[in-house]
């Protein structure tokens, strides 16, 4: 046995406890899992790939799915693109004033993504904790909204809340309305808190572990180790996968369209009512609704993979 | 400066370190059984002996690094192997130098200096960064005071290394395979550097594979080997005329 090939499938079976391969053909395929892995561990999160031809291919749904609706609409009925260009700021902006449809998305996936980062920072932090009840506490919480179905969260969430609170009970007149987009706001913000979690857990294990040794030897003390030694080296590396999970965020807003939030999904749905349910129509009106999501998402993770890149020679 | 400690009653007639009869496991593997050795201040010690024979987690238990199962080492006094032992005191006490440097890379190395006698000793701040330039003239880095790690070769790291650690003003210096990872041109600014300091009287625990320099610099030189002192002299003694059988294989095979 030659042992390059010997140290690269150690080198493997490190990583993902698999057995390491005889093959050699499956060698450049496992280097490049393995070096996916490597990014996803460190970051504790899988990464978005998004690549410059990912642009043709929705163009030519969209184009494609135009040119069909066209081949099938009958007479005297306007076509897809006029149907578009007619429903466009409705389902971007929703009626005039109001703020819904695409842009209830990106106002969702703000707080959401605020929300999430402000606690699963916390919890990530804890999940570092030396105290044990509280190591094993937050890393229970993580697993838990990590490993739910987003959807489910979301459900219980929503079916939770009431749709009013009052506070006459406690003596305040006052009776404070929970918007349906508010309830989701919460049911999303868990899943991106435990992923935030993780991500902070992962920044923080990363960093080699003579960080530690040497502030410890300078009689730092463990919280000052923390905050000004470890913590501003991790934000850099915390940076892309954050920007990554707010565009899984973003991409997962439509989900709440099925709790009738006024978001894009919903308003698509109500304009191809309005058009009389043509069947023609609803692909094309799909096809528009991806490349929304696709122009806003594109180049937000095209910057993440690029800030990557920029971190990774840096540090 | 260092002196605050109540239960201190240690003059400098005695050992600056002083360790006795320590045992340390890692889990099954029991990595020093039994070492004993005492510094004198001013002194100038290197210990070597073939990797893994338990060198470097020694100089680690110094500092409590490393936790210890059985014995006692002594730092002025203070007695590390204690549960109730203050590891800020002991650490203001013991610099330690690191084989990878460990610099903080998000700071300047004027600030790597400075982090610690600021936020740590809390001195002044002016007071800090007049004695960080001098600490950086000492180790000849002028110039380079306002350079990420990441900028600097690795010599370099190592010097701003040390002057980190002793910005600290500590009573005594471990220096723990601080060229082992250096290219072999950058070895010697780092070794001319921990040889100023000795002549000036700095307390050092080096654990090297530079016979020369061990040879040249060192009061007194321990030879590690599984867990044990093999052997300990003088210079001269140790490289001209070593006893133990383990000690000549060592030396025939690194000499």
């Amino acid at each position: 046995m030659d042992t390059g090939k010997g140290m690269l499938s150690n080198a493997l079976s490190s990583v993902h406890g698999a057995p390491p391969t005889d093959m050699p053909v499956l060698l450049p395929m496992a280097a490049q899992v393995r070096r996916g892995a490597l990014i996803e561990r460190r970051e504790g999160t899988y990464r978005l790939d998004v690549q410059r031809h990912h642009i043709v291919w929705v163009a030519v749904l969209f184009v494609l799915a135009g040119v069909a609706a066209q081949a099938a609409t009958p007479e005297g009925l306007i076509g897809p693109w006029e149907a578009i260009w007619k429903w466009a700021p409705f389902i971007l902006w929703g009626p005039e004033g109001e703020l819904k449809g695409f842009s209830l998305n990106l106002i969702i996936s703000f707080f959401a993504m605020l929300f999430g980062t402000v606690a699963g920072a916390a919890l990530g932090l804890m999940q570092v904790s030396l105290l044990l009840p509280v190591r094993q506490g937050s890393w229970f919480v993580t697993q838990f909204f990590r490993n739910s179905p987003w959807l489910v969260l979301l459900f219980t969430i929503m079916l939770l809340f009431p749709f009013e609170i009052n506070l006459n009970p406690i003596g305040i007149d006052l009776i404070i309305p929970v918007p349906d987009w508010m309830k989701a706001v919460i049911g999303f913000s868990l899943p991106v808190m435990a992923n935030i979690s993780e991500v902070v857990r992962g920044a923080v294990i990363s960093l080699p572990s003579g960080q530690w040794e040497s502030a410890e030897s300078l009689a730092f003390t463990r919280r000052q180790t923390m905050w000004m030694i470890i913590l501003p080296q991790c934000v850099k590396r915390m940076i892309p996968p954050w920007i990554n999970w707010y565009c899984i965020l973003a991409m997962a807003t439509p989900i709440a369209s099925i709790m009738g939030v006024e978001e894009s999904v919903t308003f698509t749905n109500q304009a191809l009512n309005a058009e009389g349910d043509r069947p023609e129509l609803i692909p094309i009106f799909y096809a528009f609704l991806l490349a929304i999501h696709f122009i806003y998402t594109y180049p937000i993770a095209r910057w993440s993979i690029r800030l990557e890149k920029q971190f990774a020679v840096k540090i | 400066m260092n002196q605050a400690a109540a239960s201190v009653n240690w003059t400098p007639d005695q050992p600056m370190v002083s360790v006795k009869d320590v045992h340390k496991s890692f889990g099954d593997l029991e990595v020093l059984k039994g070492v004993s050795m005492d510094i004198m201040k001013g002194e100038c010690i290197c210990i070597i002996g073939p990797s893994g024979s338990g060198k470097s987690t020694l100089i680690r238990c110094v500092n409590a690094l490393n936790d210890i199962q059985q014995g006692s080492i002594l730092v002025e006094g203070l007695e590390v192997n204690d549960p109730g032992l203050d590891k800020l005191e002991l650490r203001k006490k013991v610099g330690m130098v690191f084989q990878q440097y460990n610099l903080f890379p998000h700071k300047t190395a004027i600030q790597n200096i400075m982090m610690a006698p600021i936020h740590v000793l809390k001195q002044d701040e002016k007071e800090v960064e007049e004695r960080a330039r001098m600490l950086i003239k000492k180790v000849r880095l002028e110039g380079k005071e306002d350079s990420y790690p990441g900028e600097l070769s690795g010599g370099q790291q190592q010097r701003v290394a040390i002057a980190r650690s002793l910005a600290m003003t500590p009573d005594v210096m471990l220096f723990d395979e601080v060229t082992s990872a250096l290219d072999p041109e950058t070895v010697k600014e780092v070794l001319v550097t921990i040889q100023d300091l000795a002549e000036e009287g700095m307390t050092c625990i080096l654990v090297t594979h530079e016979m020369g320099f061990a040879r040249e610099v060192a009061n007194h030189i321990y030879f590690t080997d599984r867990g044990i002192i093999v052997e300990h002299g003088s210079p001269k003694t140790f490289f001209d005329d070593a006893k133990d059988p383990r000690t000549k294989e060592f030396l025939s095979q690194i000499l």
